[in-house]
C-alpha cells in the first residue's frame, strides 16, 4: 500500500486509454446533439406554420402548436376516430372564458353535459361549485369545467399515453388505453377527472356506436372521464354544450389564435385577449404553474341572490 | 466436542423444520382457506368494478394504495440487514440474513400483485409495457420494483447453493424428486476454494448493487405522490422520509419473523437472546431516524399553517382523523422508542409485541399519508354524496387488502419450510472461525 502512494501520480497506458475513451464519446454525444439541434431548426419549413384568420379579418401566420411537434406513432392500430380524436384541429387554440358575475348556479351547463357524455347524476365532468375565498369576501358560483392546462400534470403522469393533450389545446382520454391506475385523478389540482367505478348506465343509442374520443361515449368500466371541452362540437364549429346551454351569458368559447370567443347566450363575439383586459381575467391556481386555458371573470358587481343555505356550504371550505 | 460432531449438530439442527408436519399442513389449511374468501372478495371486484369498494372521484386511492406502499416498505429490509449490516461487517446479522431476504422477496414480489388489485382494468395491465411512458412515475417503479425483485431473489439463492448441497446430502428421508430439485439447484457445488470464492464474490456485488436498488424503489414509490401537487404530498422530503420509514416497518416484521421461527423451529440456540437485543436497537435506531424525518414532515408546514396544509393537517391533529393519526405516530412510533430503551424490554417476548405495534402502526401510517390528503383537495368536494366526501372501507375492500397478506404468509411459509431458515454452510464456517 504505501509503496503505491509514494509513486508519482502518473497515469498508466490503461487509465490514460480509459480516459480517452470517455472524452471521445462524451464529444461524440456533444456533438450529435449540436447537429440534431441545428438540423431541426433547418427543418423548420413552411408547413410547420399554419395561417389562421383573426377576427378582424385579418390572416395571420403562426407556428404551429407544440402538440404537433410531438409525433404521433402512427402504427399504434388506433381507428379512424382514435386517430383524429389525438390528432386535434391544425391551427386552433381553443379557450374559454367563464364570467363569475353571471353565474346563477342554473345548472344548465350540468344537465346538458351529462346528457350529451352519458354520465350519472353525482359524476361531473362541469361542476358549479359555491365558493369562498375568506370570511370577509362575498361567495359566489364558480362553474369548474377541466382546466385543459397547456402544462397538465395528469397528462405527464399516464403510464400509458391514455390521456393527452392535442395540438389544439385540448385534453381528452382515450378509454380504450386507459387501464385505470387513477393517477391523473391524483395528480389533478382542479379535480377534474371523475372515474366510472360501476358499469356505466349504457342508452339504447349507444347500440353499434364506434368508441369516440372526442365524446367519451361509451363511457366504460374502469376508465378515467372528464370535460372534453367538447371536442365533436367544435370540430363541426359549434360551441360546447355547456356553453350553448347557459342561460345566463356565463360561457365565452373560442380560438386564442383568431382572438376571439364567441357567449354561448348571446353569440356574440369578443375579442378574447380585451375581454380579459376589460374584466380582469384570471386563471385558477397560477402559482401551480399548470396553464390552464380556462379563463374566469371575476364575480363583479353580481346581482343575484345567493342562497343562505348556498353560503354555508361556500364556508365549509374557508378551513 | 469436536467440530465434526459439532457441524453435525448445527446441520441437524438447522435441517430439522424441513419435513411435512402437522402444524405446517394445519396452518397452510387456515391459510389456504382465508385465500379462499379473499379471493373471492377479488372476484367481486372483477366482476363489479371498483364500486364495491368505499373510493369514490375524491378520494380515489385509498387502502390498497397504501396496502402498496406498505409491501414496498417492509421489502427494503432484505437490503438493510443482508446488505448494509453485512459489508459493514457487522457478524450478528448474519443469521438473520436469510430471514430478512426472505421477507424482502415476498414482500417485493406481491407489492407488484397489489399495484393490479387496485387496477380498475387489469386486463389492460400489459398497456405498460407495449404503451409505456417514461415520463410517468409508475413505469420508473414498475422498473425499479422488478430490478429488485430479480436481485432479491439472486441475493437469497446464491448465499443458498451450498446449504442446498447439503439439504440433498443429509436429507435422504426425503423422496427422491425432492432431492433431486435440491441437487439441480445445488449447481454441483463442492465446496471448493474456487467455488467459495466465487460465491462470496457474487454476493458481495450483489450486496453493493442491491442498495441503490433498494432506494430507488422507495423513493420512487414516494414520487408518485411527491410528484403530484396536492396538500400532504407536494414535500421534497418525501424520498428519505418513505425509505427511514420502510427500515421502520421492516426490522419490525423480521423481529416478528425471529420469534417464531426461534419457537416453532426450536432455534433458540441460533437465535439468540443477543440477536433479539440487537435488532432491538436496531428498530431504535431506525425509529428515531424516522422520527427526525416525521417531525419535519408535519412539523413545518404545522407552523405555517397555509390555508389548505392547515385543512389538511386540522383533519391529522384534532380533525378526523386525529385518533388514528395520533394512534400511529405514539404507539407506532415514540412508545416503542422509549420502550426498547430498557434493556429487559429487547427480550424476545416484548419484542413480539413492541414489533407487531409498530408494524401495525407503519401500515397505518401509510393509510395516514394516503388518504386524508385525497379527502382535502384545493376545490371544494360539492354536488356529490357523502360517501364521496368521506372514505370508509368496505367489507370487500378490507378482504382484498388482506389477501396480499395471505400471500406472503404462504410465501415466507413455504420458502422457510423448504430450505434451512438459518444459513447453515455460513454457521458452520462461523463456528470454525471462532475456535
Amino acid at each position: 500500500m504505501s509503496e503505491k502512494e509514494q509513486k508519482p501520480k502518473k497515469k498508466s497506458r490503461r487509465e490514460f486509454l480509459q480516459d480517452l475513451g470517455i472524452i471521445g464519446v462524451g464529444s461524440v454525444l456533444a456533438g450529435s446533439a449540436i447537429f440534431a439541434g441545428i438540423n431541426y431548426d433547418k427543418r423548420k419549413r413552411p408547413f410547420d406554420r399554419s395561417r389562421v384568420l383573426k377576427a378582424e379579418n385579418e390572416l395571420l401566420e403562426i407556428e404551429r402548436a407544440d402538440g404537433s411537434k410531438v409525433v404521433i406513432p402512427k402504427e399504434q392500430n388506433f381507428t379512424y376516430l382514435q386517430q383524429r380524436g389525438r390528432d386535434g384541429l391544425e391551427g386552433k387554440r381553443f379557450v374559454m372564458v367563464i364570467d363569475l358575475s353571471k353565474c346563477r348556479n342554473a345548472r344548465k351547463c350540468m344537465n346538458a353535459c351529462n346528457n350529451a357524455h352519458h354520465l350519472s347524476e353525482d359524476q361531473h365532468h362541469m361542476n358549479v361549485l359555491k365558493m369562498q375565498e375568506t370570511k370577509e369576501t362575498p361567495a359566489y358560483y364558480m362553474p369548474k369545467p377541466c382546466q385543459h392546462c397547456d402544462n397538465p400534470p395528469c397528462v405527464a403522469v399516464c403510464p400509458v399515453d391514455a390521456t393527452f393533450k392535442r395540438q389544439d389545446g385540448i385534453v381528452l382520454i382515450d378509454n380504450e388505453r386507459c387501464i385505470g391506475c387513477r393517477f391523473c385523478i391524483a395528480a389533478c389540482p382542479y379535480s377534474a377527472r371523475i372515474f366510472n367505478w360501476a358499469e356505466p348506465i349504457h342508452t339504447l343509442e349507444e347500440e353499434n356506436m364506434p368508441y369516440n374520443v372526442e365524446l367519451n361515449v361509451p363511457q366504460k368500466k374502469g376508465t378515467v372521464s372528464k370535460c372534453l371541452f367538447s371536442a365533436d362540437r367544435v370540430r363541426e364549429g359549434k360551441l360546447p354544450y355547456c356553453v350553448s346551454a347557459c342561460p345566463n351569458g356565463v360561457y365565452y368559447f373560442g380560438d386564442e389564435n383568431e382572438d376571439a370567443v364567441t357567449n354561448g347566450t348571446t353569440k356574440e363575439t369578443f375579442r378574447f385577449k380585451k375581454l380579459l383586459e376589460d374584466n380582469g381575467g384570471y386563471t385558477l391556481m397560477p402559482e401551480l404553474g399548470t396553464h390552464p386555458r380556462v379563463y374566469y371573470l371575476p364575480p363583479k358587481g353580481k346581482d343575484y341572490p345567493f342562497h343562505d343555505k348556498d353560503k354555508e356550504e361556500a364556508a365549509e371550505h374557508l378551513g | 466436542m469436536s467440530d465434526q460432531l459439532k457441524a453435525d449438530k448445527i446441520t441437524s439442527d438447522l435441517l430439522r423444520s424441513i419435513r411435512l408436519n402437522k402444524s405446517f399442513l394445519v396452518w397452510m389449511g387456515f391459510l389456504g382457506t382465508a385465500l379462499l374468501i379473499c379471493g373471492y372478495a377479488y372476484f367481486l371486484q372483477l366482476r363489479d368494478g371498483l364500486v364495491v369498494t368505499g373510493l369514490r372521484d375524491y378520494v380515489s386511492w385509498g387502502m390498497y394504495i397504501s396496502n402498496f406502499v406498505f409491501f414496498v416498505a417492509t421489502s427494503l429490509i432484505g437490503m438493510l440487514i443482508s446488505a448494509v449490516l453485512g459489508l459493514t461487517g457487522i457478524k450478528w446479522a448474519a443469521p438473520l440474513a436469510r430471514i430478512a431476504e426472505i421477507i424482502a422477496l415476498a414482500f417485493a414480489a406481491i407489492a407488484g400483485l397489489v399495484i393490479i388489485m387496485d387496477m380498475g382494468r387489469p386486463d389492460r395491465l400489459l398497456n405498460v409495457i407495449i404503451h409505456g411512458r417514461i415520463q410517468s412515475p409508475i413505469v420508473w417503479d414498475i422498473t425499479v420494483v422488478t430490478v429488485y425483485i430479480i436481485m432479491s431473489t439472486l441475493f437469497l439463492y446464491i448465499p443458498l447453493i451450498p446449504d442446498l448441497k447439503i439439504c440433498y446430502d443429509k436429507l435422504d428421508k426425503l423422496p427422491p424428486f425432492a432431492r433431486n430439485i435440491y441437487k439441480l439447484l445445488s449447481l454441483n457445488w463442492t465446496g471448493s476454494g474456487e467455488q467459495a470464492n466465487l460465491i462470496k464474490q457474487t454476493t458481495r456485488v450483489i450486496a453493493i448493487f442491491i442498495i441503490p436498488v433498494a432506494f430507488a424503489i422507495h423513493t420512487v414509490t414516494s414520487w408518485l405522490f411527491a410528484n403530484t401537487s396536492r396538500v400532504g404530498w407536494d414535500s421534497t422530503i418525501f424520498g428519505p422520509y418513505f425509505v427511514t420509514g420502510a427500515f421502520v416497518a421492516g426490522t419490525a416484521a423480521v423481529i416478528i419473523a425471529m420469534y417464531f421461527f426461534r419457537k416453532n423451529y426450536k432455534l433458540q440456540d441460533y437465535i439468540t437472546d443477543f440477536h433479539f437485543d440487537k435488532m432491538g436497537q436496531l428498530l431504535v435506531l431506525v425509529s428515531l431516524v424516522y422520527l427526525y424525518f416525521n417531525l419535519n414532515e408535519y412539523m413545518v408546514p404545522g407552523y405555517k399553517m397555509k390555508k389548505f396544509d392547515a385543512m389538511h393537517l386540522n383533519s391529522l391533529f384534532v380533525g378526523a382523523h386525529a385518533l388514528l393519526f395520533w394512534s400511529v405516530q405514539i404507539l407506532g412510533l415514540v412508545l416503542p422508542i422509549i420502550l426498547l430503551i430498557f434493556k429487559p424490554m429487547r427480550k424476545p417476548l416484548p419484542m413480539l409485541f413492541i414489533g407487531t405495534a409498530v408494524l401495525i402502526g407503519a401500515w397505518f401510517k401509510r393509510y395516514i399519508i394516503v388518504v386524508p390528503t385525497m379527502e382535502h383537495p384545493y376545490l371544494p368536494i360539492q354536488n356529490v354524496p357523502l360517501n364521496f366526501k368521506v372514505y370508509s372501507p368496505t367489507l370487500t375492500e378490507i378482504s382484498i387488502t388482506i389477501l396480499p397478506f395471505i400471500l406472503v404468509l404462504i410465501i415466507i411459509t413455504v420458502l422457510a419450510k423448504v430450505i434451512p431458515i438459518i444459513p447453515v454452510h455460513e454457521t458452520i464456517e462461523q463456528h470454525e472461525e471462532n475456535n
